[in-house]
């Protein structure tokens, strides 16, 4: 199949790339920008591992095709920590115990980060709302709630934040 | 779990997609939220040689109000149906079912459009559209043409739309002054497909049903709505003892498939526990309840 030239905008980075257009975003991400923080699991939209951002909305990279996503701002868990300083969802998640072998951990923070700016005092349904769209067979969730909750609390009381 | 290759189109306006459409024929597929598209095409039950993408349309994604109709366009994110103010009030029943469906990263891609050219006979939107008898504007190289909901559900994932047809808008009616809506749905995980859905709009005057809409998904291979059945029940008292009979009614009525997975008992009871629910959230909803 031919191979289509795109330039696809990672973390503020433009990537030239030459690829197929059955390209899932969440492969062009991983081989071919390099950035494998972004995990893959299910690859049909179930498990939400492969979550980023797409200008700013969280997005299930296995259900987008990289083509898709020229003239469009993707945004990766690599773009999270801003100088090696973790951001509040992320110091939360370690905080509370919130991840054990981490694998989901990725998806879940770019769902949050997300989240949080359009909800910044949210009830515990809404965020297991949220929550219901990304699996984790480690923590039970009840941590990654605490998390939550506790990024939450923090980013208010430090109105300074701005996610990414 | 990669999909097969296909050629990608990326038309600029409406007129170019739908001359895509109809040169590629049977061999052209439409994504635009790719929520339900793309994981087949990944699990490779669906190979379409070119995929043309409507997302550089937003024509296609205005929501207004028109006359007694809110007007959505086919590229209306689900998540844009539950934050627009002019759906949450002209049309609410159409932002609670969109709360639920999927996920909220689901929400954020998944299209109106999609949903209804998909026709899961489980999904919230095709059932909100066939509860309130929403038009359905559909577009083509030869022209266009409306289709009540009501003749746009064939069967199981099985629509009116040609091959070179596209769903561009739908009207539904705006909420009667007063008018109370509850969508309520059961589904095994937060956020799988449902196994009943039910859709009720109701209004009341001194304390009897004036108005009554219910729809329900899951217990056939496209939504039904139940107006002869609502119908039945215009000028009773608006209160829990009729609701009890209205909810048995429904249970009679519905024709569930039996199968070994889940009983067509358990989805009778499911769709009798649901009615119950909603017209008691509807009624709670609706004002005009004059002693």
């Amino acid at each position: 199949m031919n191979k289509v030239a795109l330039t696809l905008r990672v973390n503020g980075v433009s990537h030239d790339l030459l690829i197929e257009p059955r390209k899932l975003l969440s492969d062009a991400v991983r081989e071919d920008c390099r950035l494998t923080g972004t995990h893959v699991g299910c690859e049909h939209g179930v498990c939400g591992a492969c979550t980023v951002l797409v200008d700013g909305r969280p997005v299930r990279a296995c259900l987008c095709f990289a083509v898709q996503m020229a003239g469009h701002e993707i945004t990766t868990i690599e773009a999270v920590a801003q100088d090696g300083q973790l951001s509040p969802v992320q110091q939360a998640l370690h905080e509370e115990h919130g991840l054990q072998c981490g694998f989901c951990t990725p998806g879940i923070v770019m769902t949050f980060e997300a989240f949080l700016k359009e909800n910044p005092n949210p009830s515990e349904e809404q965020i297991r709302d949220a929550l219901s769209g990304n699996l984790c067979r480690c923590t039970g969730y009840h941590n990654i709630v605490a998390a939550i909750k506790k990024a939450a609390t923090q980013m208010q009381e430090s109105a300074g934040y701005v996610a990414p | 779990m990669k999909p097969a290759g296909f050629s990608y189109h990326r038309p600029k306006t409406l007129g170019e997609a739908l001359e895509l459409l109809s040169a590629h024929g049977d061999n052209a597929k439409i994504i635009a939220g790719g929520q339900s598209l793309v994981p087949v095409m990944n699990m490779r039950l669906a190979a379409p040689a070119q995929l043309v993408d409507l997302n550089d349309l937003p024509g296609l994604a205005g929501i207004g109000a028109k006359g007694a109709f809110v007007e959505v366009g086919a590229l209306a994110r689900h998540y844009q149906l539950v934050e627009s103010e002019v759906v949450r009030s002209l049309c609410p029943l159409l932002a609670q079912a969109a709360e639920t469906i999927g996920h909220y990263a689901i929400r954020q891609r998944g299209t109106l459009g999609g949903s209804l050219a998909h026709a899961d006979p489980t999904a919230q939107l095709p059932l909100v559209t066939v509860t309130l008898n929403a038009e359905i504007d559909i577009a083509s190289t030869r022209g266009q043409r409306t289709l009540s909901a009501a003749d746009f559900f064939l069967s199981v994932m099985t629509t009116a739309l040609a091959q070179d047809e596209v769903v561009v808008a739908i009207r539904v009616p705006v909420a009667a002054p007063g008018e109370g809506a509850a969508f309520e749905i059961f589904s095994r995980r937060h956020g799988d497909f449902a196994i009943v859905a039910i859709a009720a709009t109701m209004t009341v005057e001194k304390a009897r049903i004036a108005g009554l809409r219910i729809g329900i998904g899951g217990v056939g291979p496209i939504p039904v709505a139940y107006a002869d059945l609502c119908r039945r029940f215009i000028g009773q008292p608006a209160d829990a003892s009729r609701f009890k009979q209205l909810a048995q009614a429904i249970r009679d009525a519905v024709e569930p498939e039996d199968n070994p997975r889940i009983p067509a008992e358990y989805r009778r009871e499911l769709a009798q526990i649901l009615t119950e629910r909603a017209l008691t959230r509807a009624l709670d909803t609706a004002q005009g309840n004059a002693p």
